[in-house]
């Protein structure tokens, strides 16, 4: 096969300036190390930083907002059918807080097979009352077993344990800047009140803490079961249904369809937390673009070698043309010469960049912040790796091309006659 | 009849540098199957340049040249890199060499690269005409620790290895002291008398000319005698 021998004697031209070739593989390993190391630990910030909020966030929130009734009596009157009706002073009705037929909408999300799943909730506006203040803030009636394997609660429930809440009755579990003001600690009683005048005892089993100060100083969780008795309503009172999707894009598509059937408000993630969709991209665009930059420098690095080596290969290019070898062998030759260090330099390179990433992960690194967080976080995305080694062909390929075409072009009369 | 190998019809070249000059003037000769031919003529007098015409590597020329009956004008880069590899062997007055391989791999490359026969057969060719040549033994040394008459010889065999129907040769004995001289002399003449191979040699060396069948001999570009 002519690939065969042109591979053969790509190998031997390569072995021969083996210590040429070797400079300008490491100068490709290294261009790659960076660039697996460098995305690997920008992504890894990006999961961490959106994880802070996207984590805990459900792609789509089901509830009842406070607002107008669109629906105002005037526009069913028949005399005033015709034409727009101004009204002037309409007040938000606050009523149908609650989400009605709730069993019902959650057994129709349950079928739904675009979901991955969802979590009750009932919002709670309280007061913590400690001694003759009270603080105000906002108890979540949650249902801790689903908000745990979709929402990760567990995780940022840093004292107690987060099963207590279904455990223990009465229970709550409070934000760690609630629970300072208060100087509550595990196993205390704190007096809760609602904005309706019922105040309610409820145990502290553990402390939660999101990484988000000011979330911290209001927010507290119960269960849901407490969380109605705190409210003083029946067990089917639910104000959220919280959905996790199995694919986030499709969050504000489903979002329309679900507050069209069900007659609710739906917010989807991307509308509510679009800032973060912004960092994540400046921070991966500026990993790319170093990434490339060394990719480039080490091209020319290639450029250079391949070019001496032609110009100290002159007799071996005359005489392979002169014996048959055309100007595409001989062009194929140094090109599998530029893709050979490309393509062992890359590999090499995504060998040492996986080791830096672990060596990365094993830095410690510890915020107040971030309780879940122990070491910096690296993302193993195995997509960067396949980009890194994609991006080591090409710049290689670009820096063989202009000298394997100029070999290609070699007169072997010249090179013949002007010994 | 004898086969006509190679024709040369009305071949003109110029040089346009530094100034337009005529190197050939109408050379047209032709050489049949068998025939052992040298040029000969003063340094300067075009002898190389007609050969690298002949040879398909040049291919700025006006005129006509034939190769086996086939007309060589309009051929792509390509073609004519196919019929060196098939049709025509080369001998430099350097050895050309490549150094990265063995004795056996030098000769075997333009066999490879033929694709006519398996890896196997071509390595048994090329061990055949290292034979012939007595230098079997090199087969698997570096060329490069070669000395000049043996890289010239393992240059010959590298010539043989596809069955050319010429062998060129650019002033091949023209680096080589007397004792190599005639070694590689007496191998074209063996060629050309026991294998009917036909040769076409470039050369000054009058006594090496003398020895051949016909003698082609230029000045200034013309062809004066032959």
């Amino acid at each position: 096969m002519n690939l065969n021998l042109i591979a053969d004697i790509a190998k031997s031209l390569l072995l021969a300036r083996w210590r040429q070739s070797m400079v300008a593989a490491i100068g490709v390993t290294f261009s790659i190390t960076m660039f697996i190391a460098l995305l690997g630990f920008m992504n890894g910030l990006n999961d961490m930083l959106d994880g802070l909020i996207l984590n805990r966030t459900a792609h789509i929130r089901l509830f009842n907002d406070l607002k107008p009734n669109p629906n105002q009596p005037i526009d069913i009157a028949a005399e005033f059918s015709s034409g727009h009706n101004f009204i002037q002073s309409i007040k938000s009705s606050g009523s149908r807080i609650e989400l009605y037929n709730s069993a019902a909408i959650m057994q129709a999300v349950k079928n739904d097979p675009r979901v991955l799943g969802f979590s009750p909730k009932i919002i709670a506006p309280v007061l913590y009352n400690s001694g003759i203040i009270d603080i105000t803030g906002t108890v979540s009636g949650i249902d801790v077993l689903t908000e745990s394997s979709l929402f990760f609660f567990k995780d940022y429930v840093t004292s107690g344990d987060a099963y207590d809440l279904r455990n223990v009755n009465n229970s709550i579990i409070l934000g760690k800047g609630v629970a300072l003001k208060l100087l509550a600690d595990i196993g205390d009683v704190v007096q809760v009140t609602t904005s309706k005048g019922d105040r309610m005892p409820l145990k502290v089993v553990g402390f939660f803490q999101s990484g988000i100060a000011d979330y911290d100083k209001v927010q507290s969780f119960a269960s849901i079961g407490t969380a109605q008795k705190l409210l003083g309503k029946a067990n089917t009172y639910i104000t959220d249904i919280q959905i996790k999707l199995k694919d986030l894009q499709q969050a504000p598509a489903i979002a329309k369809e679900y507050a069209q059937l069900f007659g609710v408000d739906a917010e989807d993630i991307q509308r509510a937390n679009s800032q973060f969709e912004t960092g994540s991209f400046i921070r991966s665009l500026l990993s790319y673009v170093v990434g490339i930059v060394l990719l480039i420098v080490a091209g020319f690095g290639i450029y250079n070698i391949l070019n001496m080596m032609i110009y100290e290969k002159m007799d071996t290019i005359a005489i392979l043309k002169a014996t048959g070898f055309s100007g595409g062998d001989v062009r194929k030759i140094f090109l599998g010469i530029a893709l050979t260090i490309g393509f062992l330099g890359g590999l090499l390179g995504l060998v040492f960049g996986y080791s830096l990433s672990l060596l990365i992960d094993q830095i410690p690194f510890n915020t107040s912040a971030l309780p879940t967080i122990t070491t910096y976080p690296v993302n193993y995305n195995p997509k960067f790796y396949l980009i890194g080694i994609s991006f080591a062909l090409i710049t290689t390929y670009l820096a063989g091309f202009f000298p394997a075409r100029k070999a290609s072009k070699v007169d072997p009369v010249i090179i013949i006659r002007g010994k | 009849m004898a086969h006509t190998v190679l024709q040369s019809n009305h071949i003109n070249k110029f040089f346009s540098d530094p100034v337009l000059s005529q190197v050939l003037k109408d050379v047209s000769f032709s050489i049949d199957q068998g025939e052992f031919v040298s040029v000969t003529g003063k340094s300067g007098c075009g002898k190389s340049t007609l050969l690298y015409i002949l040879s398909t590597m040049d291919t700025d020329y006006e005129g006509a040249l034939l190769i086996d009956g086939e007309d060589m004008r309009g051929k792509t880069e390509a073609e004519l890199a196919r019929i060196r590899n098939e049709k025509i062997g080369f001998v430099f007055q350097f050895h050309y060499l490549l150094n990265e391989f063995s004795v056996l791999k030098n000769v075997m490359l333009p066999g490879l690269k033929l694709q006519k026969y398996t890896e196997a057969e071509v390595e048994h060719h090329a061990m055949e005409r290292l034979k012939k040549l007595g230098i079997e033994a090199l087969a698997l040394k570096k060329a490069n620790q070669l000395s000049g008459g043996e890289k010239q010889r393992v240059a010959i065999a590298r010539a043989l290895i596809n069955d050319p129907i010429i062998i060129m040769g650019d002033e091949p004995t023209g680096n080589l002291d007397k004792k190599n001289s005639d070694i590689v002399f007496d191998i074209f003449k063996q060629l050309c008398e026991e294998f009917n191979q036909t040769l076409l040699i470039v050369t000054h060396d009058q006594r090496f000319a003398e020895n051949t069948h016909r003698i082609i001999e230029m000045e200034d570009g013309r062809i004066i005698r032959q």
